[in-house]
Parts: structure tokens; C-alpha cells; sequence
């Protein structure tokens, strides 16, 4: 295999970068006026099908596909960006969009042409502050140099790119609870159908797009499907930035062609385990895709291989390292808080569901667990989400995989930490006791109650 | 409502109102405007007052039961005043395996308040959060004015909030 040239993030390491005379110096905005003043839109949608470009926020839904869906006798379209990346351990976007703004804004005009869609909205999480600047600031630059605004490269062509700012909620990166979120309301996913392309946000055909998959239009468009095609793995096209973090001695992102082992991920981009350690087991795509145990490591991190393990899918490709002198309770009761945190509270399963189950490794945790825990859970994570048909969106699946990989895989370490650690009953408190004697709880004023605007409350301690 | 009893009454500024105006034409609704609107008060005002909820739905004809709902979905926009820094610590996945926990307790301990809370003097508020997405530097930590700490050790978050009480400070300015 020849080998392999970076394209996303060929720019990173250029200083400058995120200026636009950088970008143009380096070829920026030429596969965007190719496609704009050489082909028409059905043309780019038909390239970036063959390419079978997938989706890189996590489902991996074949992008041109996706596009085609779009009414033909439309009025309107509406691109929605999900920039809000929040699952945990995945950074790949946030490089993206710091790193090389303008990469970035040619991918979405391209796919804006494509879609015949003249308003492009980013939903960038909140906390990517320094990408929110960037971002407007690219946009000014390619406005005055005539990138974005009216009858681009004399196309007839209008686009306006508005950054949209999110507000710290995990569940907003569900596509339609994005659309939701961006109409103003809160990020409660929508029963599907219809599909966003159909009825999305404003009830207008819209098409969301990761920023990662936009950022690989402009290559597609430059160098062709057949170049897309020959980096991966069989039905994985393309390069793919991977995240890894945690245990290891490297916290990165690199760029590889998709289907690189989990193992190779490691030991060479990122430089091994820390401490001279092993690698007990590692999160192959954000939390929600479950677990690879260290036997499993060999794994392509491609669309396909992960189900064999037992694990959701790719996700999001950003691999968390756990070294073996971690107990796999704390991974699972992280897992836990997260999802319970993160739940939108809108499907019953899922709002009680990932909290019953964050209580349960709680439990364990604090040293009252019981083994039966462990099948209740199980039961429970077999019961939760799209899969078993009880949640509107994936969320549950994702709280689900964790608990199933975790406890399957390592169900020995479970039973001997639950033997291991039995504190006997929890004290009773004196409320208990009161309560068991008969006598009738008094309350004044108690500090406890909640305080209107945190006036006089415990809001401000210091 | 004639322009002086807004005056009177109002608590947004004119200067806000016409920043959250500015919003109005990027969007086919005018509900589309509350996240932008709410965190356009949340920077005026470091929260998002109970009044100010609804004068917002004035602005965006909308009820104000509808921007409250919003508003309360996102843990993210108090309706107290937060400190001129609100630092957030990690303790998802990957900052929780690299100490993150320990740091976010570290730090609430220098300081003698719980996550969540604001310092006496009002310069600091310190939160836990869920995955920042600044994992290459776990365990990490994101001041709101967009500075990146990590990784972090107990000296490092020391020396964090030291830099942090000398109030926010951009990190990306051009």
C-alpha cells in the first residue's frame, strides 16, 4: 500500500493556519470553485456518493446518501453542522475547526451547493470558546473575499454560514435534538419519521452533517472517489482522525486511513501505555460504543470490525486507554453518571433507566453491592434503547453498551470486588430513627429548602 | 409600550436589546433567537435574572413560560450571578483515569467551596463538568474565557487558580 498522506489536517502544523491567505497559499478554496463554476449540484452529490464517504459523527450513514434523500421539488434547504461534539474523549472536530477554519468552510459551501441549501447553521458546543472566535472570524474572512455571500464565483449561488452556540447539553448532538435545540427549545430528539432531510429544522428539508465528514468534501472533490476509495478498509473509506487519551503516553489525534488497530493506535501514535503499564481494556469510539478487553485489541477501529467484539460501533473512532492497575467499577460507575447525567429526561426507560443504573454501580462502588446487581443490570442495559425499541434516540443504546461490554467482559473482577468490598448495611440516620420511634419531624426554616435567585442561600458560600 | 416605560422598567439595556435584535434575521423563527438571546444576557449579566427571562420573550414574542423552559433544560445559565471566572473541571472518561477527580477536589478545597459555588470575594466559580473535549490534555480544566489548563497536577491547578483570580483574560485575542 502506497503510503499515506494526511489530508485533514495536512495544515495543522503550518503556521497561520486558520488565516485565509495561508489556506488559498495552499491550494484552499480551488476544489470549491471547481465544483462550483464546473459542475452542477446533482453532479457533487453523485461524486461524494460514489466516494461512499460515511458519516463521521458516529452512526457512519453514508453522507451522500443522506443527501439524496432531500425532496427533489423542494423550496428550501436548511445545513445543519453538528459541531457539538460532546462525547466523551472526542476532540477530533474541535482540532478541525481551530486548526483549519477555512478547510472547514469550503467543505460546507461545496456541500451547500450540493444541497442546494443557501443557509448553513453551526451548532458549536459551548465550551469550544476559542473555536467559536475562530470560527467567526473565518467566516468575516471568507465573506470580504467573496467564499460565502451573494452569486459565489459568479454562480448565482448565495450562502450565510451562522454560528449557533450550544449550552453544555450532551444530548444536542443528536441530530434532531440538535434541530430542536437550534429552534429554541429544548434538545429533545424527535420521533423519526420524518426525517430531517424531509421536515427538520423549521420544518424545512435540512440536512446535518458532521464537521469532520464536511472537512472530506473538498478532497473528494479535488483528488476523486477512486483516491477516497483506495484508503480504508472494504465498505470504511477515507482517512479518519482518531483520538486517543487516557492511559497512555501520548494524549493525541492523528490522521489515518480508517481501519487501523486499536493496538496500533496505542503503541505507536500514542506512544504506548503510560507508566510502563498494560492496557487492561480501552473504550474503542467514545463511551457509548462499549469495550474492548486487552485480548481484543487487534480490532480494526473501522465501521464493520467493532461488532465482532461485541461493541456498538466506530462512534466517534476516539479510543480511551484503561491500564491494568484501574478497577473496571470505576470505568463502569463513570460511565453510568455520565449517561444519567446526560439524559434528556424525555423517554421514561431512559430518564429512570440510566439512573437506576447509575445507583446500582454506586452501590457497588461504596461497597454494598450484590452479585444479582449484575444480571439487573444486565437485564435492564438489554432493555434500554433504539435497539429494543423502548427510547426515541440512541442516547440509552449508548448508556446500555457500556454496562453489557463491561459486565460480560470482565464479570469475574465484578463478583470479586462486590465480595471483596461489603461495608453490611448503610447506618441509619437520625431521620430513620426518629421516623422508626413515631416521633413527628419537625422543619423550620430549614436551610434545605430551595431560595428564589440564590438570594440569602447557600448559593454563595465562600 | 412607549420607549419611556421601557426605560423605567426594563432591565436589559438597550444595548442588549439590540444585540439580541441582531439575532432575528439569521433565522426563519424568532424563538430560534433564545440560546443566542440567553447567553447574550448570561455575559451581560454573568446570569440570567428571572425578569430578564421575560423581557427576552418580549423581544421574541414569545411567552416567557417558553424561554424559561429553555433556559432550564441546560444546566448551564444561572439565575444568580456566577464569579468573573467560571472555571470548569473534567471528570469525564478520560480526565477521571488521569486524576481529574482528585484535581476538581483539589481545587474546591484550596478555595474552601463545594463545586458549583462562587469564592466570597466573587471571583470564582468552580464547576465539574462533563467531557470538555480538551482530552489531549487530560486531566483538563476550561476557564470561560476560553483558556485550556492541563494537564493538570495539584501544583498546576494551584498555579490555575492563581492566574484565574486575576480575572478572565482571553486566550485567543485577534
Amino acid at each position: 500500500m502506497a503510503a499515506f498522506e494526511p489530508v485533514l489536517s495536512r495544515n495543522w502544523n503550518v503556521p497561520d493556519s486558520r488565516t485565509l491567505k495561508v489556506y488559498e497559499s495552499r491550494g484552499g478554496y480551488q476544489a470549491a470553485r471547481k465544483a462550483l463554476t464546473t459542475m452542477d449540484p446533482d453532479q457533487v452529490v453523485n461524486l461524494v456518493k460514489d466516494s461512499e464517504l460515511r458519516g463521521r459523527g458516529g452512526a457512519g450513514f453514508p453522507c451522500g446518501l443522506k443527501w439524496s434523500f432531500l425532496p427533489k421539488d423542494r423550496k428550501e434547504t436548511l445545513m445543519c453542522i453538528n459541531g457539538d461534539e460532546s462525547e466523551p474523549a472526542t476532540f477530533n472536530n474541535r482540532l478541525l475547526i481551530e486548526e483549519d477554519p477555512h478547510q472547514f468552510i469550503e467543505g460546507i459551501l461545496i456541500s451547500c451547493f450540493a444541497t442546494r441549501a443557501s443557509t448553513a447553521y453551526v451548532y458549536l458546543r459551548f465550551e469550544y470558546i476559542n473555536g467559536h472566535r475562530i470560527m467567526e472570524k473565518a467566516i468575516a474572512e471568507a465573506r470580504a473575499a467573496g467564499h460565502l455571500g451573494k452569486n459565489i464565483y459568479g454562480s448565482g449561488f448565495d450562502l450565510d454560514i451562522w454560528m449557533h452556540r450550544g449550552a453544555a447539553a450532551y444530548i444536542c448532538g443528536e441530530e434532531t435534538g440538535l434541530i430542536e435545540s437550534l429552534e429554541g427549545k429544548r434538545g429533545w430528539p424527535r420521533i423519526k419519521p420524518p426525517f430531517p432531510a424531509i421536515e427538520g429544522a423549521f420544518r424545512k428539508p435540512t440536512v446535518v452533517n458532521n464537521v469532520e465528514t464536511l472537512c472530506c468534501v473538498p478532497h473528494i472533490i479535488e483528488r476523486g472517489a477512486d483516491w477516497f476509495k483506495s484508503i480504508g478498509t472494504p465498505k470504511s473509506y477515507g482517512p479518519k482522525l482518531y483520538c486517543v487519551s487516557g492511559h497512555v503516553n501520548k494524549q493525541t489525534c492523528v490522521e489515518l486511513p480508517l481501519g487501523v488497530t486499536c493496538r496500533e493506535l496505542i503503541d505507536v501514535h500514542g506512544g504506548g501505555v503510560w507508566k510502563g503499564r498494560k492496557a487492561k481494556a480501552a473504550v474503542p469510539g467514545g463511551i457509548s460504543m462499549g469495550l474492548l478487553s486487552a485480548d481484543e485489541l487487534d480490532t480494526p477501529l473501522d465501521f464493520e470490525s467493532l461488532r465482532k467484539p461485541g461493541c456498538l460501533g466506530l462512534g466517534t473512532a476516539a479510543v480511551t486507554v484503561i491500564d491494568d492497575h484501574t478497577s473496571i467499577v470505576d470505568y463502569l460507575y463513570n460511565c453510568a453518571r455520565f449517561f444519567a447525567h446526560e439524559s434528556c429526561g424525555q423517554c421514561t426507560p431512559c430518564r429512570e433507566g440510566t439512573n437506576w443504573l447509575y445507583k446500582m454501580v454506586k452501590r457497588i462502588k461504596g461497597g454494598n453491592g450484590r452479585i444479582e446487581d449484575l444480571d439487573i443490570m444486565l437485564h435492564m442495559a438489554n432493555n434500554l434503547g433504539i435497539i429494543p425499541g423502548t427510547t426515541i434516540c440512541g442516547l440509552a443504546d449508548g448508556a446500555a453498551w457500556p454496562v453489557k461490554n463491561g459486565i460480560t467482559k470482565f464479570r469475574a473482577e465484578f463478583e470479586e470486588y462486590i465480595r471483596a468490598h461489603q461495608n453490611g448495611p448503610d447506618p441509619v440516620t437520625p431521620l430513620q430513627e426518629r421516623i422508626a420511634q413515631g416521633v413527628t419531624a419537625v422543619s423550620s426554616s430549614s436551610p434545605l429548602l430551595p431560595v428564589l435567585n440564590g438570594a440569602g442561600g447557600p448559593a454563595r458560600l465562600g | 409600550m412607549p420607549a419611556d416605560s421601557i426605560t423605567k422598567t426594563a432591565m436589559l439595556p438597550e444595548s442588549i436589546r439590540e444585540k439580541i435584535r441582531a439575532f432575528i434575521p439569521r433565522y426563519p423563527s424568532k424563538r430560534a433567537v433564545t440560546l443566542p438571546a440567553l447567553h447574550i444576557v448570561h455575559e451581560h449579566f454573568r446570569c440570567v435574572p428571572f425578569r430578564a427571562m421575560g423581557e427576552i420573550a418580549e423581544i421574541l414574542e414569545i411567552t416567557p413560560a417558553e424561554v424559561h423552559d429553555t433556559m432550564s433544560f441546560y444546566g448551564f445559565f444561572p439565575q444568580a450571578p456566577i464569579g468573573d471566572v467560571r472555571v470548569w473541571v473534567c471528570r469525564s472518561i478520560s480526565c477521571m483515569l488521569t486524576g481529574g477527580e482528585e484535581m476538581l477536589e483539589h481545587a474546591c478545597h484550596q478555595l474552601g467551596i463545594e463545586p458549583g459555588q462562587t469564592t466570597r470575594d466573587g471571583k470564582l466559580t468552580v464547576e465539574f463538568a462533563e467531557c470538555l473535549g480538551i482530552c489531549d490534555h487530560s486531566p483538563a480544566a476550561l476557564a470561560d474565557d476560553g483558556r485550556i489548563f492541563g494537564p493538570l497536577t495539584t501544583e498546576k491547578v494551584d498555579q490555575m487558580l492563581d492566574t484565574l483570580k486575576d480575572g478572565p483574560k482571553p486566550e485567543f485575542v485577534d
